[in-house]
């Protein structure tokens, strides 16, 4: 029997000729990555080894990126800790404000991940780079804390759900509503435990940034990872940023797959999750007439130099409708930069939005954008959960940059279409 | 090992946001963790929650976020065992990683109702309803996974064997 993308790539870092669905191995691992939040976690279960150095000081990336510029003494602390525990261990991939971004932006454009690896990272996204061809994961602190002491980590070989994409994308359309069009047709668990391999020829249709959206969101519908060929656009990517060397893997002709679905990406219109489950999702049409107080553009889903290209383009020459605060969120400090030179920036500003530095903040109600009882924001992060943006009946609505853009201007929940775009 | 309690039920999706909001994140320390704890959920819950008591819930427990702080938050707050009709798989992983016990069984998620008295035996997989007088069979853990819970968690199972 065959083996799927993600078997052959753990199937190599087993040591293994073949694994399949079900077995439990224990691979080696590429990549170890941690934030502000799960970090200083890792490093206390850390304490608890007999032996407690790390197994490669460049294979372990630490990204200040939740509670950053920290919002207050505690989120302080938990950097220092990091800082210090970077600086004692000499972990070359340490970034810290000035430095960093979030963390899976800024992953992918330093080049620390390349296709045919493998990553773990506490922080659910992780998954996000699955979109270069490699099998990445979210996982805990504990585990975090045993990858960075062993460089291995035990895995249970998903079985895999395969999405044949095709089509073209119509105007507007972009990687978010594709990816919450299947987590809206699959459910929140309709990839549990599994990969979510996606091909087919209307991959050459998605740019790397529509691909990292929908590998992120790859979690919302409880899969292991999603993941991506690698192609033309892929190698572009990656020579453009690593000096790593890649290896391209490719399914089996007779893999085996649980589930098999086509997206026809022609079909599909910009779509929202309501609140309070990504699942819940409708398209712009069916929408209805929904007052907003907050739009959020940013995140590790939406936060790259094409989703503010994007947003920026709808909101050149408008203004954000009164009484509404509209946050946008570059990725990185690199993306920030683009859209300084790219005039990005001041569209924003003279709207009546403002730009912040790199930070997860609002996307989990941390800070730079909390919500208070009641309120309503649309947001171009992950999550819509209860309470996650602030108040425990405050609501999040989930979309595009297209849309949120859109929705900026109205001050209610709409599509370009809704300005004549 | 066994584990007997007072249940206190929840539905679906019970994500790891509603377990441990993000706003106390800004602190790894499990009893403070614990008094937070179901929060956004069950507000009330860390006023009724008795040390031993079970947790059950149905399908896509501990969904959304990797952060560990959501099984340390549970398992401070003095429960001894989650039954779930399925766990999203960081929250699967960390359960076992940190020592929480957890066991995956559809028909114990319906035959359990909040208020119930329930024993768990871990070594059999067994869950008794004693309230209800109903028994039903958990899925064991592979021998890997019980290796690490005998061992008190994934680093004590990697110390012992590098020692």
């Amino acid at each position: 029997m065959g083996m799927t993308m993600t078997q052959k790539i753990l199937a190599k870092h087993a040591g293994l000729p073949t694994v399949s669905a079900g077995q439990l191995i224990e691979a080696d691992l590429d990549l170890v990555l941690g934030n502000d939040v799960t970090t200083p976690v890792a490093i206390h279960e850390m304490d608890k080894f007999n032996k407690k150095e790390v197994f490669d000081k460049e294979k372990i990336a630490l990204v200040m990126d939740h509670f950053t510029p920290n919002k207050d003494i505690k989120s302080a602390e938990h950097c220092k800790c990091v800082r210090q525990f970077s600086c004692a261990n000499e972990i070359k991939n340490f970034f810290d404000v000035g430095e960093m971004g979030i963390e899976h932006a800024l992953l992918p454009e330093k080049g620390l991940i390349v296709a045919g690896e493998t990553c773990i990272g506490a922080d659910s996204h992780t998954c996000t780079y699955g979109a270069l061809g490699a099998f990445s994961t979210g996982v805990g602190s504990t585990d975090m804390a045993a990858g960075m002491v062993t460089g291995k980590a035990w895995f249970k070989v998903p079985s895999a759900i395969k999405f044949n994409i095709v089509g073209e994308k119509a105007p507007w359309v972009s990687g978010k509503d594709v990816i919450l069009h299947i987590i809206g047709m699959i459910g929140v668990d309709g990839a549990l435990y599994k990969s979510m391999e996606f091909v087919g020829e209307g991959i050459k249709n998605l740019t790397m940034d529509d691909r990292f959206t929908i590998a992120n969101m790859a979690i919302e519908a409880g899969a292991k990872n999603g993941i991506f060929p690698v192609d033309e656009l892929t190698e572009e990517y990656m020579k453009e940023h690593s000096t790593k060397s890649y290896t391209k893997y490719e399914a089996d002709a007779d893999a085996e797959y649980d589930e098999e679905y086509t997206i026809d990406l022609s079909t599909l219109k910009p779509t929202v999750a309501f609140p309070h489950l990504p699942e819940n999702t409708k398209t712009i049409d069916e929408v209805g007439d929904i007052k907003i107080d907050q739009v959020v553009i940013g995140s590790c889903t939406n936060g790259r130099i094409s989703d503010m290209r994007i947003a920026a383009e709808i909101i050149k020459g408008r203004h954000v409708a009164k009484g509404l605060r509209v946050i946008v969120i570059p990725g990185t400090q690199e993306v920030y930069l683009q859209m300084l030179d790219e005039g990005l920036t001041k569209i924003f500003i003279e709207a009546g939005a403002i730009v912040s530095t790199p930070t997860c903040g609002p996307c989990l109600g941390g800070h730079m954008g909390v919500m208070a009882a009641g309120e309503r924001a649309v947001s171009t992060t992950n999550r819509n959960f209860v309470g996650r943006m602030g108040h425990v009946d405050s609501e999040v609505y989930l979309a595009s940059p297209a849309v949120a853009a859109a929705s900026a201007i109205t001050g209610k929940i709409s599509g370009p279409s809704d300005l004549g775009l | 090992m066994k584990a007997y309690g007072t249940v206190h039920k929840y539905g679906d999706n019970v994500d790891t946001d509603v377990i441990i909001p993000a706003r106390y994140l800004n602190s790894s320390d499990p009893a403070e963790l614990a008094k937070k704890c179901m929060e956004d959920i069950d507000a009330d819950f860390v006023n009724r929650v008795k040390p031993g008591d079970i947790m059950v819930a149905n399908k896509n427990f501990g969904c959304g976020s990797s952060r560990e702080h959501a099984p340390i938050a549970i398992k401070a707050s003095g429960i001894s065992c989650v039954i779930a009709e399925t766990f999203a798989r960081i929250f699967y992983r960390n359960a076992i990683n940190i020592g929480l016990p957890i066991i995956e069984c559809p028909e114990a998620a319906k035959g359990i109702e909040a208020g119930d008295m329930v024993e768990v035996d871990f070594d059999s997989g067994m869950i008794y309803n004693k309230t209800k007088g109903t028994e039903f069979k958990g899925q064991a853990f592979p021998p890997f996974m019980q290796e690490i819970i005998k061992n008190g968690g994934l680093i004590n199972n990697i110390n012992s064997k590098n020692k």
